[in-house]
């Protein structure tokens, strides 16, 4: 390394590596390279791990547990190898690697201070070690260390913040602090072969999931179990015993006073730290308060703070591929070596379709600068941006067209053996659809080059969108389907964006947040109240149009309530019920994104005539009287439609009122969830023979297992929901998954793809447990083998079934109801239904329920 | 929004059934004097094709409601018309047979069928009355919800017997301990109550709805010498009788779930001797021709 002798004086390293995960790792592999190329006796770099071996989070994964190597069509660019295997292969193969490279690892340095002197930073660890680097690769990763019990003895080597393998335990005496997710899972599985005392904080379990509550609840109710609880309790200190068996004892402040348990070992699951203030203590800037933010970085993943880089899943990386790819090219850069990224192919064959010849950083950096909003993305986000996105190139039909297909065609060739396929460029034909009305689609569109035409549902043209506009936002901010239809004019190029790239975009980035959520406003004021009306019109009424969110459960307005404002739906939905003297509030009207509520206390009487609250999490555009008289002035003649409107639906709410089935059976669903449903399994029991012919149906049809569970769920007058998917207009289960492998078909169609790590944070996610973590099911014998020689187990997934071995190394995936996309019969559950009893519903037919 | 498998698109093969009957009954009318009624007959020919034809596609439902990936219909479409030209076939059957019965290999078919046919209409019954019965008898539950319910009312019952004078607390863990569920298949369609509970004399006595162990409770209440033993012996007859109420509803659970799954073990089993019958009866007419 060129002046490394010079640094040496200087500082102890040229580079410090913070944290020994992938990229952490895959760094450290990159710079002991150099030194090896340089013939380097002493180190240029040092790789600083807290625990006592390489890749904690990796070493916490369960035994035997499958670690994939998504995205498959990335290549991995690392000193260290890296292939989809069991999470034992893998840590066993870096570690000899570790050792045969001759890293410099250091284990238990836990670093808790960076801070920077004159041009070198000093790093100070928890064992009061301290030394110096000239630059600073943060790589710890996302998940933090476990919080700490705080107490004295809290180091006690029988005090334990993770559990590797619950079976590793029998006949102790095991306390478990903490009353989440993990402590309960923690807690029961121990507890088949262990005496288990959970302590919880509080006086219930109300951050667990429902079934882990119904799990615990049962367990500490069990007389059989040695499973018991302790409510409203603190740990105060814990302490080793002397003399006896039992080595240590914890001390308890109960409601009852203090109380000592003498137990074998101690298990706190209290959650993590996580590093952000950490990473904010060396003076790294965050965009925005929001937990998932992520550091703004350079393209050489530089943070604002020069010399500090931040890779992996910390710069918003979780795939352990990309994190290593990350990892060797960080060093690179660091030692002036201005590659091109591992990923620069992927970004060759989205461009690969451009009418003209360009580099593609140039192209990059042209495409930036064409779009207003996307001018303030640093080069690291737009650059993701475009690789997670589609190019979309159109051609008038004709030669060119041809010509374009060709060269797309040799492309696809040359890509042909990569499995799966990295997203290259599309070609449309100009006049195509980009999307129709109806369309379950959430992508966003923003343009490039050239115009697109933006037609209502009988192809009326509404407007055109030009170079640096963007559409689209409206599904992907309600949720719901297309409201309108767009083509493609001439001479477009497009970016076609993802959801899941624009929720991460708009939750990283205010100036990308605030242009989508005021063009959402603009559009939809235009839309319910002054369709002629031009954008400037409607900025500044736009301006002082507040977005209110609300929590599931919260209330917008009571009835008789004085009201100022109207509110328009954005997202979710909110319940209006009524209450009379003689009774409880009763449902009159359940609201979905792009209705209007609330309008009468504007248009009439002030009063609120019923109460407002969210089923879900929901938002709305509040709008207020001098707004509202602005809208009116923009469109005189529009009042008579929206007074229309607030008589029609006065009526609506009046009749559901007086009728008291639907109105009982609507809240039901309500307090069910399905306010957040796009179609949903409902069962009737008044025909429900109990045959469970709808599961089997489901398990044949997709590969052996049900997604779908008849009995369980609750009921309520004759109807009964399953446990089955409700493909949610905002779905759960899409928020953190890693290699974004659940998607939305045309129809709504929630459905995870091939790309599935099995990591089951969607299972944790879903909060109606539809989703569950599965291994691939045996082949069974066909239908006339069994009817006829009774070969095998007949239709419908085999409880408990034994997974042969390839499915074993294959790991569990994660799977759920696609609402049988594929099969040209419907959902198989409905069909299957002998007795008529299953349905699957959209929200708008579930008020005719009880008809 | 939901119909009953009676109602399913407006009863569309009711229709067909009907039309069939009016063909065949016409057929059968067409019989002459030099021509007489008869299974041998040209119109006789024609029903017992017909009628065995539809026998071969009324037993495909077994098929069909196996076969998920079919597009040919709903399972619920194709049982709605089982129902129908099932009911249908006892008809065209009866009038192929014209009324020629003997102690021979033809009649035995005839037999069969009327009894494949009866079972079904027995299904019917259930299928249409006791889902409704089941759901009401859960109010709003499942098989689940019941059990854990009399779990936990277990579970206090038997914490709460401490509080009772010792010649009950015998009694009562007993009662608890030895209430039976289900059985045999038997036992399960009848609701057979063999629970039982200790008593003073050694031998266990029958506790048939709990009765036994609530009115030995009952009867406790105003001997009790103390207020709270008083109170303690309310609670746990408050405890009991809700015990047996959800104790009735669990055995009439198992009973309808019962009741709706039996009758295929009747229903299809005759099918196939039906069947088997039906292919002797068609090869002997033949060689007998």
């Amino acid at each position: 390394m060129e002046g490394a002798n010079q640094a040496q004086a200087a500082a102890d390293f040229e580079v410090a590596i913070v944290g020994s995960g992938p990229a952490g790792l895959s760094a450290a592999g990159r710079a002991q390279f150099h030194d090896a190329q340089n013939g380097l006796t002493a180190p240029s770099y040092v790789l600083l791990e807290g625990f006592n071996a390489p890749a904690k989070t990796i070493q916490q994964y369960q035994k035997g547990k499958h670690v994939m190597a998504e995205p498959g069509f990335l290549d991995l660019r690392s000193d260290f190898d890296f292939q989809a295997g069991t999470r034992e292969s893998i840590l066993g193969e870096w570690q000899t690697s570790l050792e045969a490279q001759g890293v410099n690892i250091r284990y238990g340095a836990d670093v808790t201070q960076v801070s920077r002197q004159g041009d070198v930073f000093q790093l100070a660890c928890a064992d009061g070690s301290r030394l110096t680097a000239r630059s600073v690769i943060l790589a710890m990763g996302t998940a933090g260390n476990p919080r700490k019990l705080g107490v004295d003895g809290e180091n006690l080597p029988q005090i334990q913040y993770q559990l590797d393998d619950p079976d590793a335990y029998s006949d102790e005496v095991i306390v478990v602090v903490g009353a989440g997710d993990a402590a309960i899972e923690n807690a029961i599985a121990l507890s088949h072969h262990n005496e288990v005392v959970i302590v919880n904080r509080r006086d219930e379990f109300s951050r667990a999931k429902d079934g882990n509550l119904n799990a615990v609840l049962a367990a500490i109710n069990d007389p059989k179990n040695k499973f018991s609880c302790l409510y409203e309790t603190n740990v105060l200190r814990v302490e080793e015993n002397a003399e006896g068996d039992i080595p240590i004892t914890i001390w308890f402040e109960t409601p009852d006073g203090e109380k000592a348990v003498p137990c074998h070992r101690v298990i706190a699951r209290l959650g993590g730290i996580p590093p952000r203030k950490f990473v904010e203590s060396i003076g790294v800037e965050f965009p925005n308060a929001r937990p998932d933010a992520v550091p703004e970085l350079s393209s050489t993943y530089e943070s604002n703070v020069p010399g500090v880089y931040v890779i992996g899943a910390l710069a918003g990386c979780p795939l352990i591929k990309q994190a290593m790819n990350q990892g060797h090219d960080v060093i690179e850069f660091i030692r002036g070596n201005l590659i091109k990224p591992a990923d620069h192919p992927l970004l060759e064959y989205q461009f690969h379709m451009m009418p003209f010849m360009r580099e593609v950083d140039e192209l990059l950096e042209l495409f930036q600068q064409r779009i207003p909003m996307f001018r303030e993305l640093n080069t690291l986000n737009f650059r993701e941006l475009i690789i997670e996105s589609n190019v979309l190139v159109s051609y008038a039909e004709g030669p060119m067209h041809q010509e374009a297909q060709t060269k797309l065609d040799t492309l696809l060739g040359q890509l042909q053996d990569k499995d799966p396929q990295p997203r290259t460029a599309r070609i449309i034909e100009e006049g195509a659809y980009l999307y129709q009305q109806g369309d379950y689609a959430t992508s966003f569109f923003t343009i490039v080059e050239g115009e697109v035409i933006i037609e209502d549902g009988h192809g009326e043209v509404l407007r055109t969108l030009g170079r640096g506009e963007f559409f689209g936002e409206g599904s992907l901010i309600s949720g719901q389907a297309r409201k309108e239809t767009a083509r493609a004019g001439s001479g477009c190029i497009l970016i076609e964006s993802p959801r899941r790239t624009m929720v991460k975009l708009m939750n990283s980035n205010e100036e990308v947040r605030a242009g989508i959520d005021w063009i959402f406003i603009v559009r939809e004021l235009q839309r319910h109240f002054a369709p002629e009306a031009t954008f400037q019109q409607l900025r500044d009424i736009a301006q002082n149009t507040p977005i209110r969110e609300f929590k599931a459960g919260e209330v917008v307005y009571r009835q008789g309530e004085d009201g100022a404002s109207m509110h328009l739906m954005r997202s979710g939905s909110v319940n209006l019920s009524r209450s009379t003297d003689d009774g409880p509030p009763v449902l009159v009207a359940e609201l979905r994104a792009g209705e209007l509520f609330g309008q009468m206390s504007l248009m009439g009487d002030p009063s609120r005539r019923e109460s407002a609250v969210a089923s879900v999490a929901s938002e709305t555009i509040e709008i207020d009287r001098t707004q509202f008289l602005a809208l009116i002035e923009l469109n005189e003649a529009g009042v008579a439609s929206l007074q229309q409107q607030v008589s029609s639906q006065a009526l609506a709410l009046s009749q559901m009122e007086v009728r008291t089935e639907s109105t009982g059976v609507m809240q039901f669903l309500m307090n069910n969830g399905l306010g957040e449903a796009t179609d949903a399994l409902l069962i009737d029991e008044r025909l429900c023979v109990g045959c469970d012919n709808c599961e089997k149906a489901c398990a044949e049809t997709h590969d052996g297992i049900s997604r779908l569970d008849r009995s369980a769920g609750p009921s309520f007058a004759y109807i009964h929901i399953p446990i089955s998917c409700r493909h949610c207009e905002h779905p759960h289960c899409m928020k953190d998954c890693p290699p974004n492998a659940i998607n939305r078909g045309l129809d709504g169609e929630v459905f995870i793809d091939d790309t599935c790590i099995g990591c089951g944070n969607c299972e944790a996610n879903c909060p109606y447990d539809v989703i569950k973590m599965s291994y691939p099911a045996p082949k069974k014998p066909g239908l006339f083998s069994w009817m006829l020689f009774g070969r095998g187990d007949g239709p419908g997934e085999v409880e408990g079934f034994e997974p042969d071995d390839t499915a074993k190394a294959s790991g569990k995936r994660a799977v759920k109801c696609d609402a049988c996309m594929n099969q040209p019969g419907g959902p198989a559950c409905v069909a299957a239904c002998p007795t008529g009893a299953a349905k699957r519903l959209s929200p708008e037919q579930f008020i005719r329920l009880v008809d | 929004m939901f119909e009953n498998i009676f109602r399913y698109r407006g009863g569309r093969y009711l229709w067909w059934s009907l039309i069939l009957v009016i063909i065949s009954v016409g057929l059968y009318t067409s019989h002459s004097a030099a021509n007489p009624p008869s299974g041998s007959s040209w119109q006789g020919y024609t029903l017992g094709t017909l009628g065995a034809l539809l026998i071969v596609w009324l037993s495909w439902l077994g098929v069909r409601k196996r076969s998920y990936k079919s597009t040919m219909g709903t399972v619920q479409g194709w049982t709605s018309a089982h129902i129908y030209l099932g009911t249908a076939v006892l008809i065209i059957g009866s009038l192929h047979s014209a009324m020629e019965f003997g102690w021979n290999v033809h009649t035995v078919a005839y037999v069969l069928m009327c009894l494949v046919i009866f079972s079904g209409f027995y299904g019917l019954h259930v299928y249409i009355n006791y889902p409704h019965s089941l759901a009401e008898n859960r109010r709003g539950g499942s098989r689940q919800t019941l059990f854990a319910e009399l779990y936990d009312l277990n579970t206090r019952g038997l914490a709460l017997v401490g509080n009772c004078s010792a010649d009950l607390q015998g009694a009562i863990s007993s009662s608890i301990e030895r209430t039976a569920i289900g059985g045999g298949v038997l036992a399960q369609l009848f609701a057979k109550d063999n629970s039982l509970v200790a008593t003073d004399a050694g031998k266990p006595a029958p506790n048939k709805d709990q009765q036994y162990v609530v009115d030995l409770v009952a009867e406790r209440i105003p001997k009790a010498e103390r207020a709270a033993e008083a109170v303690a012996l309310e609670e746990m007859l408050s405890l009991l009788c809700r015990r047996q109420t959800i104790l009735r509803r669990i055995r009439r659970d198992i009973q309808l779930e019962g009741w709706l799954r039996v009758w295929l073990y009747v229903h299809v089993p005759l099918t196939i001797a039906l069947i088997v019958a039906l292919i002797v009866h068609i090869i002997s007419t033949f060689i007998y021709w």
